[in-house]
């Protein structure tokens, strides 16, 4: 029986991995690879229109239903179980970044929130146990493994990624375990739940999104910085130190034959 | 000539003893100094945060209108960071070009527009809480680490960026998880420049409405 995933991996890999490399310019005092900026950007208009029109609305109404004095309303049991979903493929992933105690630590809190937790609705892992997640995905196995980070893209509907971290999502789907476990409806079940739970979280960072996407000057080139400088950050690439006081010296330099 | 006085190998070594302990002790005082330097630094970098932490906290806790609410995180970011380089280094080279009055203008309203674009935000902050963690020098400053508890939310890494260049110990950036406020500024301000055409009274007129 045909996976979902199966034909459309191989073409998305395809697809991500073509393509120039080009020399990366320092912007804003990062490092900014983004030959395809051009498309990204018609991409990103997309996005732009498809969050303002489609996700924050429908996201709005779902986080404006309940959710009184910390209970967990319906919104959190779905991000909880859409999380949970997750862990298994973060346990096959630290692994193969040679870190077992992430492993170990997300295998466990799968374990106990599956179980207590009723099916991963619920978190005591995070709260009772003290296992929050510990995030990491394809992307960053392959940072590991000394794949360089690439080009920036701008997905559809999925936003902001690069030409490594866009690679570690199509692989993410291959070795996920929870679709070898199960039967076809029951993975795009799965699926169908992590996607609802991705949207949860947009509803839960609403204003975080809003205030970048709708009140930015250039929200394409802000998104980018952004994505960029945490992502990295995620992986322990080098974070970005700004020293403008050396910038300012540098300023009152006279230089008579510059114009 | 005078024989010295016999001394027992005892009371020699114990002399010498005495004397490499002198000597270690004034070599580790000389070596510790600069180091109580930094360590005086970065505790002062550190209560410089604390103390605008809790001014801070104050404004989102006292439940006044917004507009007001965002006019004292205005006051408080005057007052403990380095306004000027922060408005300088996100308006980039123009800056260089511009004329000190056009830049005093500009620098003004950028600080209203820092107050309202994050002052905006107070929402969220409401009932968590910001823990300063540690300081540690920095390149030519200091880096002050804290962790921020959000309602619903992972903790969150927010290292602050502390220098006294200015003769005054004031932060001049903050990183939140890695996203870095300055680089942000900086390619805001860019496009708004870029949207004017470089016209600096332009981009000025924008900010006093922008945020």
């Amino acid at each position: 029986m045909l996976r979902p995933l199966s034909l459309v991996v191989p073409l998305a890999l395809g697809v991500i991995l073509a393509g120039c490399t080009s020399e990366p310019v320092m912007q804003d005092g990062i490092r900014v690879n983004d030959p395809f900026e051009s498309g990204n950007r018609r991409i990103h208009a997309f996005n732009k229109g498809f969050d303002q029109r489609v996700v924050a609305p429908v996201a709005r109404r779902v986080s404006a239903g309940g959710n009184e004095a910390g209970e967990p309303g319906a919104m959190d049991l779905v991000i909880n179980a859409g999380a949970n979903l997750s862990l298994p493929g973060k346990v096959v992933n630290s692994l193969l970044q040679g870190r077992p105690e992430p492993a170990i630590r997300n295998f466990f809190r799968f374990a106990v929130n599956t179980t207590l937790g009723m099916g991963g609705l619920l978190d005591p892992a995070g709260t009772d146990f003290g296992l929050p997640e510990v995030d990491t995905d394809f992307g960053e196995t392959l940072a590991v493994w000394g794949v360089p980070e690439g080009a920036y893209l701008e997905l559809p509907v999925l936003g902001p990624s690069t030409q490594r971290d866009a690679a570690g999502k199509v692989v993410d789907l291959l070795i996920d375990p929870v679709y070898h476990l199960l039967h076809r409806d029951a993975a795009w079940a799965a699926f169908g739940l992590r996607a609802a739970s991705k949207a949860g979280d947009r509803a839960r960072f609403g204003d975080t999104v809003d205030s970048v996407l709708q009140d930015s000057a250039d929200s394409y080139a802000q998104l980018r910085l952004i994505y960029l400088m945490h992502r990295r950050h995620e992986l322990n690439q080098g974070g970005t130190e700004i020293d403008p006081y050396a910038d300012a010296a540098a300023d009152d330099v006279i230089d008579p034959y510059d114009p | 000539m005078p024989t010295p006085p016999q001394m027992t190998s005892s009371t020699l070594t114990t002399r010498n003893r005495r004397g490499v302990l002198a000597l270690f002790a004034g070599a580790s005082a000389a070596s510790l100094m600069p180091l109580r330097g930094w360590a005086l630094d970065a505790d002062q970098a550190r209560s410089l945060i604390d103390t605008a932490l809790g001014e801070v906290y104050q404004v989102i806790n006292s439940g006044r209108p917004p507009a007001q609410m965002y006019r004292e995180f205005e006051t408080i970011f005057v007052r403990y960071a380095d306004v000027p380089v922060i408005a300088r280094s996100a308006l980039g080279p123009a800056a260089r070009q511009a004329d000190p009055r056009a830049l005093a203008a500009y620098t003004q309203a950028f600080q209203g527009y820092i107050g309202r674009k994050y002052g905006k935000r107070f929402r969220e902050f409401i009932g968590s809480k910001i823990e300063v963690t540690g300081a540690r020098p920095l390149k030519s400053f200091f880096a002050v680490t804290s962790v921020a508890y959000l309602n619903g939310r992972a903790p969150m890494e927010v290292e602050w960026h502390v220098s006294n260049k200015s003769g005054q110990d004031r932060f001049f950036n903050i990183i939140i998880e890695g996203v870095n406020m300055l680089a942000s500024e900086r390619a805001e301000i860019a496009a708004m420049l870029t949207a004017r055409r470089g016209d600096l009274a332009a981009l000025t007129g924008d900010l006093q409405a922008a945020g």
